[in-house]
């Protein structure tokens, strides 16, 4: 019997060592979202752009136009969720740009509805390995619009190629960079 | 393996307690609360056959809608449970039936069978314990897992989105199985995961607490059989890998009713989240369901080749590494989301470099049967079976891995042509080796091995039929998961359907075995293979006592690896 109480308390032992890995993985699950954001957005994976401050950006144009770098071509996209009341259209369809140089681009959204609607853009940028390079100073995704009904209103993107993107070869067939926005309706960020 | 019992007197012994050690309780408490590990074990098989009879038939009906170009009978199904039959409602229809087929097949045949039933019935035997460590427990994981099917069931009869049942393929992806099916059916199907992973996540603690705390005295890590091995690393993938798809579907059931975001991009999340949470689990998933079929055809060979398994210790860590590596090669189910060149060359790598202790593993079979007395038993036809169409799945499974090939096969039937490969031949073949090994230690009932044989060959040219066409119409360019396909692909997929009426044939042919051992087979002796089975259940009688070892066998160390064959046991 002895034995017995020996056994049954090393059992209990395993046994709770082991739930706790189960209950460790469970939680690692769940900490997967923050960490896979985090990752998305220091990587720049799956076309996450990158946001920049002012000094930033500056040194990256003067770096740009001290290299003499290449010039690379734009190509702005818009669209909406299919449940949003929204006319949204880039103003130009391209720009072509010096690696390093800022400039800015003009979106316009127009509430087609009767009743004022919040949104929230969300964007990336094609090709993917472009994401890490692609600088943006200010942004009208970085908050939600409201759009009064008829409202229009334009939408401008501050935004640079950072020069550093000429050392890397995976950047080296890129001519042009695609910048797209879709408008959802905000909702609660949950996550 | 050095896992005889040449001392192991206790069986002798329970002839004096016989009374004591065969004491069952009655019905309704032996099958319903029962914590007896053989019980548990019968039960968790009783369920496998039953779901797998589902599983099949409703293979038999995508087969039959696969026959021919253009909609069969998804309308008439519709039709039968109440519905219009409009198009969408028929494309719904066959999006649950994949659903339904993949779900069952893996969460409620292979797993509860390899694992629960299997697991259950031998591994305490093989190491020579009186039961598992938490019975009541084991019993808890089993109702769980019938508690699962029913849910999941369930969700066929609800509605959820285009029409009744979930259509969200086994992966339930996001956005489909969010926003793209309304209604309660995707819930019950994702609760029935939550419920049979729970049970699943019981199973494993308590494989792991009883391989390693209640090992009879002598039997360490390295003299315990092989199929003990693959139950261990087994347990500790299921360990960690079910909590991840709990963690994945809590999210999925709180994105869909509770206003969350997880998946959703207005909301600032991203659907490509789920999915790389789904193969982090779904990755190991994959070896859940065959490493235990490893295990089985490791014992199944050395008892047919009279010789202990050729590099014992390298079978064991193979199953290790397989495990390990196991975890970090998941993206390679996702080559198409957008993964840059140099992720893809990772992934392709780390997964060509599982071919490596596959590799050692299918090698060391071959390795034992060489020189070996090789008695071409059921069980013995079935583990040769399972080698051959395993590695041709594992070939197919190498091209796969690569991700340049990948981005052209992803999505077609040569994906379904491989995974069916390791799976509907692979595991499933290691099963019904599994069963007709201990089919009479577990009855007391012999098989006829005449049936055995004719299940086997039947069923062997069947599924080939089958599943190689398949590879032809991926190569084609057919893609999976649809009802219908263009003209062109007309021809091998009507052979794909006929291979599937051989099968039936054989399913019919096992059944039959079934009867015939329940009414007439011979008496099963303790020891029915003969010297080349070596391993503990073997010193038991068939079948062995409702309480076994209770006196603890004693492993001695005096022999080695090379002394497999026992002596005969003293005359009691």
């Amino acid at each position: 019997m002895q034995a017995d109480a020996n056994l049954q308390r090393r059992n209990l032992r395993i046994g709770l060592i082991s739930l706790l890995a189960a209950c460790g993985m469970l939680a690692l699950g769940f900490a997967a979202v923050p960490l896979y954001r985090l990752f998305c957005q220091v990587t720049g994976f799956g076309g996450t752009t990158q946001r920049a401050t002012e000094q930033q950006a500056s040194l990256a144009e003067r770096m740009g136009r001290s290299a003499g770098a290449k010039k690379v071509s734009i190509r702005f996209d818009a669209s909406v969720a299919r449940n949003m009341p929204w006319q949204f259209k880039p103003l130009q369809v391209t720009d072509t740009v010096q690696f390093g140089q800022r400039d800015i681009a003009v979106y316009q959204a127009t509430n087609l509805s009767s009743v004022p609607v919040t949104g929230n853009a969300t964007f990336n940028v094609e090709p993917e390995q472009a994401g890490r390079y692609f600088q943006k100073i200010q942004c009208f995704c970085f908050t939600e619009q409201t759009l009064e009904p008829g409202q229009t209103v334009d939408m401008p993107v501050l935004y640079y190629v950072d020069p550093a993107a000429l050392d890397d070869p995976n950047m080296k067939d890129v001519e042009q960079i695609t910048l797209s926005y879709t408008f959802h309706p905000a909702k609660k960020a949950g996550s | 393996m050095a896992t005889t019992a040449d001392t192991f007197q206790a069986h002798h012994d329970d002839h004096h307690h016989d009374h004591d050690a065969d004491h069952k309780p009655p019905f309704f408490a032996r099958w319903f609360m029962s914590t007896n590990h053989k019980d548990i074990g019968t039960l968790y098989l009783i369920f496998a056959i039953i779901a797998g009879i589902i599983g099949g038939g409703i293979s038999g009906l995508m087969r039959w809608e696969l026959a021919t170009p253009g909609l069969q009978i998804m309308g008439e199904i519709v039709q039968f449970l109440g519905g219009e039959g409009s198009f969408d409602e028929q494309g719904h229809m066959w999006n649950v039936l994949i659903t339904a087929h993949g779900l069952i097949m893996v969460f409620f045949m292979v797993m509860p069978a390899m694992i629960g039933g299997f697991g259950n019935w031998f591994v305490p035997l093989m190491i020579g314990a009186p039961d598992m460590a938490f019975p009541r427990m084991n019993n808890i994981s089993f109702w769980l897992t019938v508690a699962g099917f029913l849910s999941l069931m369930m969700s066929a009869f609800v509605p959820g989105g285009t029409w009744h049942g979930a259509g969200t393929g086994w992966t339930v992806y996001a956005p489909l199985s969010t926003t793209g099916s309304v209604g309660p059916a995707v819930d019950f199907a994702i609760f029935s995961l939550h419920l049979s992973g729970a049970g699943s996540i019981m199973g494993a603690i308590n494989f792991i607490t009883t391989i390693l705390n209640m090992r009879a005295p002598g039997m360490t890590l390295h003299k315990m059989p092989l199929f003990a091995w693959s139950v261990l690393v087994t347990a500790f993938l299921l360990l960690l890998a079910l909590p991840v798809l709990a963690a994945a579907i809590t999210m999925l059931i709180t994105d869909r009713n509770f206003g969350t975001t997880f998946f959703d991009p207005s909301g600032g999340g991203d659907p490509i989240l789920y999915q790389h949470l789904f193969w982090f689990f779904g990755h190991p998933e994959v070896y859940i369901m065959i490493l235990p079929g490893f295990g089985i055809v490791s014992q199944i060979v050395a008892t047919f080749c009279r010789k202990p398994v050729f590099g014992y210790l390298g079978m064991a860590y193979a199953m290790v590494a397989i495990g390990v590596v196991g975890f970090i090669v998941w993206a390679h189910h996702m080559y198409t989301v957008g993964l840059d060149v140099n992720t893809k060359m990772y992934f392709t790598a780390a997964t060509m470099i599982i071919a490596v202790p596959t590799g050692i593993k299918i090698f060391s079979w071959i390795a034992t049967m060489w020189g070996g007395s090789m008695e071409f038993k059921s069980p013995m036809v079935w583990a040769l079976g399972f080698i051959f169409l395993f590695t041709v799945g594992g070939v197919t499974g190498v091209v796969l891995a690569n991700g340049g090939i990948d981005d052209n096969l992803h999505d077609t039937y040569y994906v379904v042509a491989h995974f069916h490969y390791v799976l509907s031949m692979g595991a499933v073949f290691s099963l019904f080796a599994g069963f007709y090994y201990w089919f009479p230690k577990m009855s007391g009932r012999m098989h006829s091995e005449l049936l055995a044989h004719l299940h086997f060959w039947v069923f062997f040219v069947g599924v080939n039929v089958v599943f190689f066409p398949q590879h032809f119409l991926g190569m084609q360019g057919m893609p999976r998961r649809y009802p219908d396909f263009a003209e062109a692909y007309a021809y091998w997929n009507h052979v794909s359907s006929m291979g599937y009426l051989i099968v039936l044939v054989s399913v019919g042919i096992f059944f039959l075995n079934l009867i015939y051992a329940f009414t007439a087979g011979k008496k099963a002796a303790g020891n029915y293979w003969g010297e080349g089975a070596t391993t503990l259940e073997w010193s038991l009688s068939s079948p062995p006592p409702f309480h076994q070892f209770e006196t603890l066998p004693i492993i001695e160390d005096h022999h080695s690896s090379d002394d497999h064959i026992s002596p005969a046991p003293a005359k009691a």
